[in-house]
Formats: C-alpha cells, sequence, structure tokens
C-alpha cells in the first residue's frame, strides 16, 4: 500500500512506477512535483523509478502564479 | 559582536541575533520574492540572494514593493534600496541576469534556505528539482497557487521532506493576481524561512 499527500491510499503492486501511480490516482495536473520519502524525483525519471510498496509519497501541484 | 539595530526592539526575543547571519536564497523578485525580501529583512534576515532578471514595470505597482519610481530599474536593484532602507546593514548578493537551472547551484551555493519565488509552473518546477538536487539537505520554500481574491481559508502549506509548498495549489494567474492573495503567500513563505532558521522546524 502507498500512502499519497498523508491522505490518499493506493494499491501497490509490482514493478510500480511514479507515473503508474499518478495513472492509478487519475492525476492528471500539468505541472506537479513528487516526493518519495521526502526525496525529490525529478520529471525525467517518472516513468522509470520504483515506487516501493509501503511509500509515503508527496505530490504538489504546480499552478502559474507568482 | 554586533550592535543590534533599534529597529529590532520589538522583535522576537533572540531571533535578531540569529536570523541576521542567516542566508537566505530568493528567486524571482515579483509578487512573491519582493514581498517575502521586505518581511524577511524586517525579521532581522540580514544576508539575502536576489535573482531575477525583470525591470519593474507599472503593471507590478498592484501588488509587488515597488514604487513609480522604480519603473524601468531591475527588480533586483530597486529592492535592494527598499531594503537597505529599513536595515542598512543588510548583506545583498544581486543577480539581475535570467536564471538557468545550471546556474542555480553557483547562484545560490552561500544560501541556507530558498524562496521559490518565479511565475511560471514549468519555472518553478525546475527550480525546485535545480535545489533539490544541488543542496537535498537544504530546505526550499515554493509557493503554488495565490491567484484571484479571497479564499483565505484555502492557504495552507503542505511540506515533504524539505521541500513546503504554500498556496491553494489550484488557481491559477489566469484569475489575476491581487495583492492580498499574493502577499498572503508571500508573507507564509517568509514566515516558514524564519521558522526554519530559527531551528524551530528541523532545518537541515
Amino acid at each position: 500500500m502507498i500512502t499519497v499527500n498523508d491522505r490518499d491510499r493506493i494499491e501497490w503492486r509490482e514493478g510500480m512506477t511514479v507515473q503508474d501511480l499518478l495513472d492509478a490516482m487519475r492525476y492528471d495536473y500539468a505541472l506537479i512535483t513528487v516526493t518519495i520519502e521526502g526525496a525529490l524525483v525529478p520529471e525525467d525519471e517518472y516513468d522509470i523509478r520504483a515506487v516501493p510498496d509501503g511509500s509515503r509519497v508527496g505530490v504538489f501541484h504546480l499552478a502559474h502564479g507568482g | 559582536m554586533a550592535t543590534t539595530d533599534p529597529i529590532f526592539e520589538r522583535n522576537v526575543p533572540g531571533a535578531t541575533e540569529k536570523l541576521r547571519a542567516a542566508p537566505v536564497g530568493i528567486a524571482g523578485c515579483g509578487g512573491l520574492g519582493s514581498n517575502a525580501a521586505m518581511l524577511l529583512a524586517r525579521a532581522g534576515v540580514g544576508r539575502l540572494i536576489l535573482a531575477d532578471h525583470d525591470v519593474v514595470e507599472l503593471s507590478n505597482l498592484n501588488r509587488q514593493h515597488f514604487f513609480r519610481k522604480d519603473v524601468g530599474r531591475t527588480k533586483v536593484r530597486a529592492l535592494a534600496d527598499h531594503l537597505r532602507a529599513v536595515n542598512p546593514a543588510m548583506e545583498l548578493a544581486l543577480h539581475p541576469e535570467e536564471l538557468e537551472p545550471d546556474a542555480v547551484a553557483a547562484v545560490f551555493a552561500g544560501a541556507d534556505l530558498l524562496i521559490e519565488a518565479f511565475d511560471l509552473a514549468d519555472r518553478k518546477r525546475w527550480l525546485i528539482e535545480a535545489w533539490c538536487r544541488a543542496f537535498p539537505d537544504r530546505p526550499i520554500v515554493a509557493a503554488s497557487g495565490l491567484s484571484g481574491v479571497g479564499r483565505t481559508a484555502a492557504m495552507r502549506v503542505r511540506s515533504s521532506g524539505k521541500i513546503h509548498v504554500v498556496g491553494d495549489e489550484e488557481s491559477d494567474m489566469s484569475e489575476g493576481l491581487c495583492a492580498p492573495r499574493v502577499a498572503l503567500a508571500a508573507a507564509m513563505q517568509a514566515n516558514i524561512a524564519v521558522e526554519l532558521l530559527l531551528g524551530m522546524k528541523e532545518k537541515r
């Protein structure tokens, strides 16, 4: 089981990548930043970075404006 | 030991001395960065690294800490004057060149903490990535979702590791940017930065 944003629980499966997790959550914001156990995952690694079972994942939506 | 400027007489006891030597980086000196910088200066932060390649325009004045007389000047230089008008002892490093991902490590090498204050989301993302790659043990305080008006209670902070994100994470600048909500996000960023620098939250 993976916990996202201290709230959502997503069923873990073998070989699950960050992108698989985002797809499972139907997370379709264009610009996000992701952490696993507090460490940032660069966007170009979403397709290859495995999410270990039991991970706590953070997903932040980045909106324009500053 | 330097004497403490009387402007800090009413500051939180012990904060001024700790914050005086704390170097903070500010990437972007617009609505978030200019307001956060002024608040950090008033809080007693003595060293800032400011990066922004823009010049002040009239359309900035509805939310950014600039004045009509600043129009046409680079934001970092105008902001430096405003910061020193509050605290002449501020140590400032000014970077008026456009910040690129590859330059983040060098420009902010001396910063204990970074305030992400860009406007475009794709730039926010590469900045967070570049900072975390260069300095994985140093905090970054970013902002996302500060457009429009009202919805005060929707403003929040979420944290993961060394990354802290303030804002509602939804509102987009296509709604327009209005001073109170922009400044609210900037104040939240500054407040978290001070808390981290004082060691009230785990810093490193």
